[in-house]
């Protein structure tokens, strides 16, 4: 039976969608391309690289300043593509919306500017066991600085957040709560409703970093009560060196400049200078405009996309890989939360990651091999590094099969 | 490019089987490597006859091209003073880098040279190398400190 009919009897075409993305249409290593990294980066459609296109052949020029017709163009298309992300996070307003290089830089903002604004030394911010170095490291700095202290909830052996071990740690010294909607490493997607629910009891504000979720659910911040929202572009098929954070418009207003320079001042002396209005007080020096206008028709594709529908395709390939890799002699699986995204992490007893990895690339299939920028969690986990393969919309079945015939020779080999 | 090129059967035996492996202590020397990226990690301890190397061990875990390296490499150079090692270490580098670079006289080194059709993987093969030049540079065994080839 044939994979493409399965997937089109359900309205999902996985066919034609990958005609869309000309980079799979290629061998590599004289096999068919199984592009299984996009918890790393996912592919861009050829919406997004037209879009792109587009923009660097037709309307560049600076933003925000110019009087002549390009640069107006560019500002619209620029300030367009701003207005295409607050509906996509159903933000209240575009004020609350602002561009930066990816999720790293976002979060790195909200550490700097509203931590330095806000953090005193006693004071404690809480992370969760399974983030990302983004997410880690930025509050390790602060923390340094201010005097404040980093407080780790813990994860259960699925690879789940520890609810109450959550909880017992919101005191009257939480500042903030800062963790992830995705785990990258393990794939466990965490109840950040009711982690805001929680804090929000305890009166704290919480950032989420959504990298990992943003391709794979719906997020609505206003529903979710986030009160900053951090993703990138290049993680939901639009292009790298844009992202965006989201910021309730109270906490913004009230927080400091991160970055100084042209754009974010109103009036500049030789002695001091006066802040731009949001967004625009956070955005110093020429915005990554090409970027913000990929990353606008990125988001066109996913919607027209349906992420529930390239959810629930990518909740399937994830079952058939977890159940064909758990088949074989040797496997185990890390990260085995009930509600998961498409990422599948996993050792082959005997054979180092970066070897599986290797052997799979001979095989034609990418994936990442490493301790996935979470050197703590992979400590905890007693674990060197793993292999992940992680699923986006346009990934087949067939893919699926290749990926699992390619660990099967892995073992062959150090057998 | 075959994968057998690479994971020769040399390369497992000595992956499964590491030879020199663990610690020598007293030592004169040792010194740590790890790549951060990798995750690939070993310790090198060595014992000096004078200018010569009497003994040596490595401990660590890593990838196999790695821990076969480490393995292949203590049974090359037990023996051998620094300057030998060096010449050594000159010519493995030629045959993990570069095409048409001679094998001869490496012995069971030889069968590094599948290493160069995966770039990515240079550097798994040469850390235990560089560790080693880390340990015999470095006397005071106290004073040695991390080397990395990424």
């Amino acid at each position: 039976m044939s994979i493409v009919r399965l997937h089109a009897s359900h309205g999902y075409d996985v066919a034609r969608l990958r005609e869309q993305f000309p980079i799979l249409a290629q061998a590599v290593n004289g096999r068919h391309l199984a592009y299984l990294d996009n918890g790393a980066s996912t592919q861009r459609p050829r919406q997004v690289i037209d879009a792109v296109t587009h923009y660097e052949t037709h309307l560049h020029a600076n933003v925000h300043r110019g009087v002549h017709t390009l640069s107006q163009l560019a500002t619209d298309a620029f300030e367009g593509a701003r207005e295409r992300v607050r509906r996509f996070l159903n933000a209240g307003s575009t004020r609350e919306i602002l561009f930066t290089r990816g999720t790293t830089e976002s979060i790195n903002l909200v550490a700097q500017s509203w931590g330095r604004a806000n953090l005193r030394a006693g004071d404690e911010i809480i992370v969760s066991a399974l983030e990302h170095h983004a997410n880690l490291v930025p509050w390790q700095m602060i923390a340094a600085a201010t005097g404040a202290r980093l407080r780790v909830a813990p994860i259960d052996g699925t690879g789940q957040l520890h609810f109450a071990g959550f909880q017992a740690l919101l005191n009257e010294r939480t500042k903030l709560v800062a963790i992830a909607h995705g785990s990258n490493a393990l794939g466990s997607i965490l109840p950040v409703g009711r982690v805001i629910e929680a804090a929000h009891r305890a009166g704290v504000p919480v950032l989420v970093d959504g990298a990992q979720a943003v391709a794979h659910l719906a997020v609505d911040v206003r529903a979710l009560g986030a009160d900053f929202y951090a993703f990138s572009g290049h993680k939901l098929y639009g292009p790298t060196g844009i992202g965006v954070l989201y910021g309730r418009e109270a906490l913004l207003d009230a927080m400091p400049p991160w970055m100084g320079g042209g754009d974010m001042i109103r009036t500049v002396s030789y002695e001091s200078a006066t802040w731009n209005e949001l967004p625009w007080k956070f955005e110093a020096g020429t915005p990554n405009i090409s970027g913000a206008i990929g990353l606008a028709a990125a988001l066109d594709f996913l919607e027209e996309l349906g992420v529930e529908k390239a959810a629930a395709h990518e909740h399937g390939l994830l079952g058939a890989a977890t159940a064909a890799l758990m088949r074989i002699p040797g496997v185990r699986i890390h990260g085995t939360a009930e509600d998961k995204g498409p990422v599948l992490s996993f050792t082959l007893e005997g054979v180092h990651p970066h070897d599986v990895g290797t052997i799979l690339d001979h095989e034609g299939v990418a994936i990442r091999a490493g301790h996935h920028c979470a050197m703590p969690l992979m400590d905890l986990l007693g674990l060197p590094a793993t292999a992940r393969a992680s699923f986006a919309c346009y990934n087949t079945l067939a893919e699926v099969e290749q990926l699992a015939a390619a660990v099967r020779r892995a073992a062959e080999v150090f057998r | 490019m075959e994968l057998t090129e690479l994971y020769r059967e040399v390369i497992l035996d000595h992956n499964r089987h590491p030879r020199n492996s663990g610690r020598l202590d007293p030592h004169d020397a040792e010194a740590k490597g790890h790549n951060p990226l990798c995750g690939d990690r070993l310790t090198i301890t060595l014992r000096r006859d004078g200018e010569r190397i009497a003994d040596l061990r490595f401990e660590g875990n890593g990838c196999a091209i790695s821990m076969a390296s480490a393995s292949l490499m203590t049974e090359a150079v037990k023996g051998r003073s620094r300057a030998e090692v060096e010449a050594l270490f000159r010519r493995v580098h030629a045959l993990l880098t570069e095409q048409g670079a001679s094998d001869a006289g490496l012995g069971k080194l030889a069968a590094l040279s599948g290493v160069r059709e995966f770039p990515a993987r240079v550097k798994c093969a040469s850390l235990a190398w560089h560790t080693l030049n880390a340990a015999l540079a470095r006397s005071d065994p106290a004073g040695a400190g991390t080397v990395s080839t990424e």
